[in-house]
């Protein structure tokens, strides 16, 4: 939406902005704690109201023809882009893309975390949804692994909802979320951070039941000794995040296969001239407000193509 | 006495040194922006927080309505006010701001949407 808007503001006449969801704001409707805009806005917000500050903008600005539950599926180097909707299928030729498509949670199966496959693993952003949006909550006695934002954020949203979390577990010396996360969301509850520890084992048949924690020395290996057993219902998975980027490489823009995150000029360019990748599928970032900053530049660097590229004869 | 602690009111997260009596702020040092001392001033004397999470709705387009205290409540309160929020079913629409439960506990903080939500 920023990207968008600022494209628009920049002398773009004719936008079309494609959302898979019912609704525009992507994972700010789920995030409905608060930390969203102290920069942008100079107010703290929650996310489903700084995304509403947005899509209030967009819905004014008639040239900006938004396309809800469409979700691209093809995107080529020539800038055509198929999407499904609703009993429909579209192509659309554009002259500069941008795509705003996030990232995608880290699960446990991309981390060394073995034992058996029972219900009641989830990745903590997965978790947000079922209790943000849906009113369902995963489980009753939960232990987290990784501390990064996502996984501090729902030790509170979960204490707060009566599950008991009975810990956070992070290999690394420090945590990787915002410090005061660390102090609002776990301290203020009395929840637990084991740092340099690892979950070693996840226990359960049919639902998990219990997992084993070790402590690691400073290149991540185990320390001897037995380490101990947490028993729990439910374990959150907060491990990072993944650009989605799979339409850029469908047209053969160059990824960095570390990051997954397209090869570029600069921040929000990608390899094939006009395309450009913004927020959390460029790089990821930890403010919400930093990612409006480099989408609206993202919008202004596509009026500047647009600008000095020949638009098609008619 | 001295202690220390990490301001939360913005990502900054500053480390702040706070010099004590007990239980009222004499000095706080290590901050970036005037908040950081009103931060550990309340802090010490009578920590708050804004309480933010969803409850039910029907007849609505989403299931589930984020809502905010519109001001921070006493954190000892968190949980209680917890309780009162989870018997609420909002069955009208709301936009953000509106306010879904007025002076919760007596509080004196409203609980507010967040979004937007139009019948279903």
């Amino acid at each position: 939406m920023a990207a968008a808007l600022a494209a628009r503001a920049a002398g773009v006449e004719d936008v079309l902005l494609l959302e898979r969801d019912q609704h525009l704001g992507g994972i700010l409707n789920q995030c409905i704690h608060t930390g969203f805009g102290l920069q942008h806005f100079k107010a703290e917000l929650t996310g489903p109201e700084y995304a509403e500050r947005f899509v209030g903008r967009v819905r004014q600005d008639k040239r900006i023809e938004v396309s809800l539950r469409s979700f691209a599926v093809r995107f080529t180097k020539d800038k055509v882009i198929s999407c499904l909707m609703p009993g429909a299928f579209r192509e659309v030729k554009a002259r500069s893309v941008i795509f705003a498509t996030g990232c995608r949670e880290r699960t446990r199966e991309m981390i060394p975390l073995p034992g058996s496959r029972p219900a009641g693993v989830y990745p903590a952003g997965l978790a947000q949804k079922m209790i943000n949006m849906e009113g369902w909550l995963p489980g009753r006695e939960a232990v987290i692994v990784g501390s990064g934002d996502i996984g501090l954020i729902m030790a509170r949203r979960m204490a707060l909802e009566g599950v008991k979390v009975k810990a956070v577990i992070e290999i690394q010396k420090t945590s990787r979320g915002l410090v005061r996360n660390v102090v609002q969301c776990l301290e203020d509850f009395g929840i637990p951070l084991y740092l340099q520890h690892r979950v070693a084992r996840i226990h359960g048949r049919d639902r998990v039941n219990k997992v084993d924690v070790v402590k690691v020395d400073e290149e991540l290996k185990d320390l001897p000794g037995p380490g101990f057993e947490i028993a729990c219902d439910t374990v959150l998975v907060s491990v990072g995040l993944i650009p989605e980027n799979e339409l850029l490489e469908m047209a053969g823009a160059e990824i960095d296969r570390k990051t997954n995150t397209p090869v570029g000029a600069g921040v929000n360019f990608t390899s094939i001239p006009g395309v450009f990748a913004c927020g959390n599928a460029c790089k990821v970032y930890d403010l919400a407000d930093w990612v409006t900053r480099d989408s609206e530049l993202a919008g202004r660097q596509a009026a500047q193509y647009l600008a000095k590229t020949e638009p098609p004869r008619l | 006495m001295k202690r220390f602690m990490t301001c939360i009111e913005c990502p900054q997260g500053c480390r702040l040194e706070i010099e004590t009596d007990g239980a009222r702020m004499i000095s706080a040092a290590g901050e970036k922006c005037e908040r950081g001392p009103a931060y550990a001033k309340q802090e010490i004397e009578a920590p708050m927080r804004t309480l933010t999470t969803s409850v039910l709705t029907r007849g609505l387009e989403l299931k589930m309505l984020a809502v905010r205290s519109s001001k921070p409540i006493p954190k000892g309160k968190l949980l209680e006010a917890m309780d009162a929020v989870k018997r609420i079913t909002v069955t009208v629409p709301v936009r953000a701001g509106d306010i879904v439960v007025s002076d919760l506990l007596g509080l004196g903080a409203d609980l507010v949407a967040c979004r937007t939500l139009t019948r279903l």
